[in-house]
């Protein structure tokens, strides 16, 4: 412990985070540039998440660290281990235990609650990139409000389809104002971004910028009178805890094409599983 | 009636070179002024300077009682997104040519608050089908088209939104001869039909006698001779405008 | 309709050691509603250079021109543009013209500039080249392909396609057969019969001879050459 800073970073750095921080949430979908450092991991593993982890732990934190919804995948434990060790915090499993959740790619199935914090990790958080490469111009789009370029991509969806498949990182647009990226978590969790209770951040490493959702904030998924958003997921319950209202992944269990849905999260179907609700292959796995 | 763009000793600078100085001009709804000159006489200059992406050392331009160069970015872009529109001399210079032909016209909708897809959908067909592209190429990039077929996309998604005002920089440049023609009959159709008023700059006087109702003439950065189109090519009073005239190769 | 009073014309060739050329001075006529004028003199006596001038292709030097109450002498590009589209017809010697527009459309484009709908633009075109004997199946294709009478015949068209108030007509006979010229001379005595005013330029003495109410020389213009 004495051989690092709390939390890794050191305080001048931490309160730049924050002033940066504090800045996204008063402009809520804005991206805030911020002064991103050098972290022991490599970029497009956290770097972002992990620097707003360390800017808003304090010592009676209790942290959960997910990614793709799972607290067992190899990013998740690094992490989790990490601020372990560096920041000395209480860790946990939990969705409804934990005061301070590190994600990627998933928001939790359980409600998140008043006093939460729930960071995303970020790869590209300017939603118009695909389009407009020039950031310049992306900025004055953002200032000038000019979203016309988002309906393109959703359109050019359309066309080549017959429907929206843009299935993650689904654009939405924050109380009316800025378009925001809301991570590459499924289109089935943007409902969830919406008035929701907990403190939204955001965090792009190597982009260096943060963005935020403060609580009860309006957000809304982008798209077209005649065809609207719709979050889906695949059409299954889980195999495990027999959840039909959950986000599933799809598993390949053999080499002659088994497969079985399973929660993407894990936490949620530990706790449906050991409140005895099964799924169709619960027994087998067991 | 009031003219539609009222230009008054417009200057640009580059350091002590000259981009454009002392332009002056109306332009009136309905009518199409075609700017004339060789390669640095200034007319690219000028007319980025009325398109908004230059910003004048000096001067005014008025649009429809509107102080072009005080208003603000948002309004000026807004403008040129619904009521203005630029025809690029290359068509990548005007199209997106990463999304499809429908989503390239489609996108001064969308920018404007169109939100239905199967309306969207339908304008754009409509328009591919008035600039003579085949219906079943809605879905192809640009990339795939001819330079013919890209400088008609480009037009039709710059009108989709049916401007007043169409700025064009060598419209036809880059063309084969017969692209050409065919473009410039497509082109004076939907300038009589949505009484367009145009502003075409170029150096081909074929072009502008087809096309413009008026001619500017400019040289060093300066309008040395305007009036109407005929008049100017075959009465020419200015030194310039006699030689650029009789320097035109004869077919 | 149209009223020349003293009018002057000289070209200065500035890439020429700016030699002023003098073309015309002082010339003067009228033509009034339902009244055809010839023009006469010899060739280079000036009488193109009057009519580019009624026309407003050429600038005018010195007194004025008149057309329907509008002069020409310093006018707005856009009041002659506004006058030709109205008011005044030109039938060149020369068919100009984009490429690859069909005939029909050619000679309906007086009319659809006015905002005349094109069915109704078309019907009109149709029916003048159908009097003038172009054959129907060119009238989809360019007439740009044409025999030089053909393309006389559709220029003439063009310019009777709209009643305009007032005819520039130059040459409009020549290069046609017979039969054509009558028509054409049958379309000049109807546009006087609903009160044009025709200015013409007529080699064809007989068709001078069966149009024209009055003749104006034009050589008394024409000052004479410092040679």
């Amino acid at each position: 412990m004495s051989d690092y800073n709390f939390a890794y970073l050191d305080e001048q750095t931490k309160r730049m985070i924050r002033r940066a921080i504090l800045k996204a949430l008063a402009i809520p979908g804005y991206q805030v540039p911020f002064a991103s450092r050098e972290m022991p991991m490599p970029y497009g593993w956290g770097t972002g998440g992990v620097q707003l982890t360390a800017a808003c732990l304090v010592p009676d934190d209790r942290l959960k660290v997910i990614d793709q919804g799972a607290d067992d995948t190899t990013n998740a434990v690094s992490i989790r281990a990490f601020f372990q060790r560096t920041a000395g915090v209480a860790v946990t499993t939990a969705t409804t235990q934990a005061t301070v959740i590190q994600t990627r790619h998933r928001i939790p199935e359980t409600p998140l609650t008043d006093g939460q914090i729930l960071i995303y990790q970020v790869p590209i958080p300017e939603p118009l990139r695909f389009l407009e490469p020039r950031e310049t111009e992306t900025r004055r789009m953002h200032a000038l409000e000019e979203y016309g370029l988002m309906h393109v991509k959703l359109y050019e969806d359309i066309a080549r389809h017959g429907q929206i498949a843009t299935s993650y990182a689904y654009p939405v647009k924050v109380e009316g104002r800025y378009v925001m990226d809301p991570s590459p978590i499924p289109k089935f969790d943007n409902p969830k971004l919406s008035d929701n209770p907990a403190i939204q951040l955001f965090g792009a490493g190597r982009e260096q910028r943060i963005y935020a959702l403060p609580p009860w904030t309006q957000v809304v998924s982008l798209d077209f009178d005649d065809h609207p958003f719709v979050a889906s997921k695949a059409d299954h319950a889980c195999d495990l805890c027999g959840a039909r209202d959950s986000y599933l992944d799809e598993v390949v269990t053999d080499d002659v094409g088994s497969r079985m849905f399973v929660c993407s999260d894990t936490d949620h179907c530990t706790t449906r599983r050991d409140a005895g609700h099964t799924g169709r292959l619960a027994e087998v796995a067991a | 009636m009031t003219p539609l763009l009222s230009v008054r000793d417009l200057e640009r600078r580059y350091g002590p070179r000259i981009g454009c100085t002392g332009v002056s001009f109306d332009l009136w709804p309905g009518e199409v002024l075609g700017i004339v000159g060789e390669s640095g006489s200034g007319k690219s200059t000028l007319l980025s300077c009325l398109a908004g992406q230059q910003r004048p050392d000096a001067g005014t331009v008025t649009y429809d009682g509107r102080d072009v160069l005080a208003m603000a970015e948002s309004d000026r872009r807004r403008l040129a997104r619904t009521e203005w529109a630029h025809v690029h001399q290359h068509a990548r210079d005007g199209l997106r040519m990463g999304v499809s032909a429908g989503a390239n016209v489609g996108e001064r909708l969308m920018a404007t608050g169109h939100r239905h897809y199967g309306d969207i959908r339908a304008a754009a067909l409509d328009w591919l089908g008035r600039v003579e592209i085949a219906g079943d190429r809605i879905d192809d990039r640009p990339s795939s088209f001819s330079g013919g077929m890209q400088q008609r996309l480009q037009i039709a998604r710059n009108l989709v939104t049916g401007p007043r005002l169409v700025f064009m920089d060598e419209p036809t440049g880059g063309l084969d001869v017969s692209v050409q023609a065919r473009l410039l009959d497509l082109l004076r159709g939907l300038v009589r039909d949505m009484g367009l008023s145009v502003i075409i700059v170029t150096h081909d006087l074929a072009v502008v006698r087809l096309l413009a109702d008026r001619l500017m003439v400019m040289t060093g950065g300066r309008v040395v001779e305007q009036g109407l189109t005929d008049q100017v090519l075959d009465d020419p009073q200015h030194a310039y405008t006699q030689l650029l005239v009789s320097s035109v190769l004869q077919v | 309709m149209i009223a020349v009073e003293n009018l002057s014309k000289s070209f200065v060739l500035h890439n020429q050691g700016g030699a002023v050329i003098t073309v015309m001075a002082g010339a003067a006529l009228h033509v009034d509603p339902g009244e055809c004028v010839g023009l006469t003199g010899q060739s280079g006596s000036g009488k193109s250079t009057l009519m580019r001038m009624i026309h407003g292709n050429y600038r005018v030097c010195g007194g004025s021109i008149r057309i329907a109450g509008v002069e020409l002498a310093g006018a707005e590009p856009r009041a002659v543009m506004a006058l030709r589209r109205d008011t005044l017809g030109y039938v060149s010697q020369f068919l100009r013209v984009l490429p690859r527009v069909p005939t029909v459309q050619v000679v309906a484009e007086p009319l659809r500039a006015l905002g005349v709908a094109q069915e109704v633009a078309q019907a009109r075109a149709e029916c003048l080249l159908w009097r003038l004997n172009i054959p129907r199946r060119l009238w989809s294709l360019s007439p740009t392909t044409f025999s030089g009478g053909e393309q006389q015949r559709v220029n003439i068209a063009r310019g009777f396609v709209h009643p305009f108030p007032v005819l520039l007509l130059d040459e409009p006979t020549a290069s046609l057969d017979a039969q054509n010229r009558a028509v054409v001379l049958s379309l000049i005595h109807e546009a006087k019969a609903r009160g044009a005013a025709i200015l013409g330029i007529f080699h064809d003495a007989e068709a001078r001879d069966a149009v024209c109410d009055r003749l104006v020389d034009v050589t008394g213009f024409t000052p004479a050459r410092a040679t």
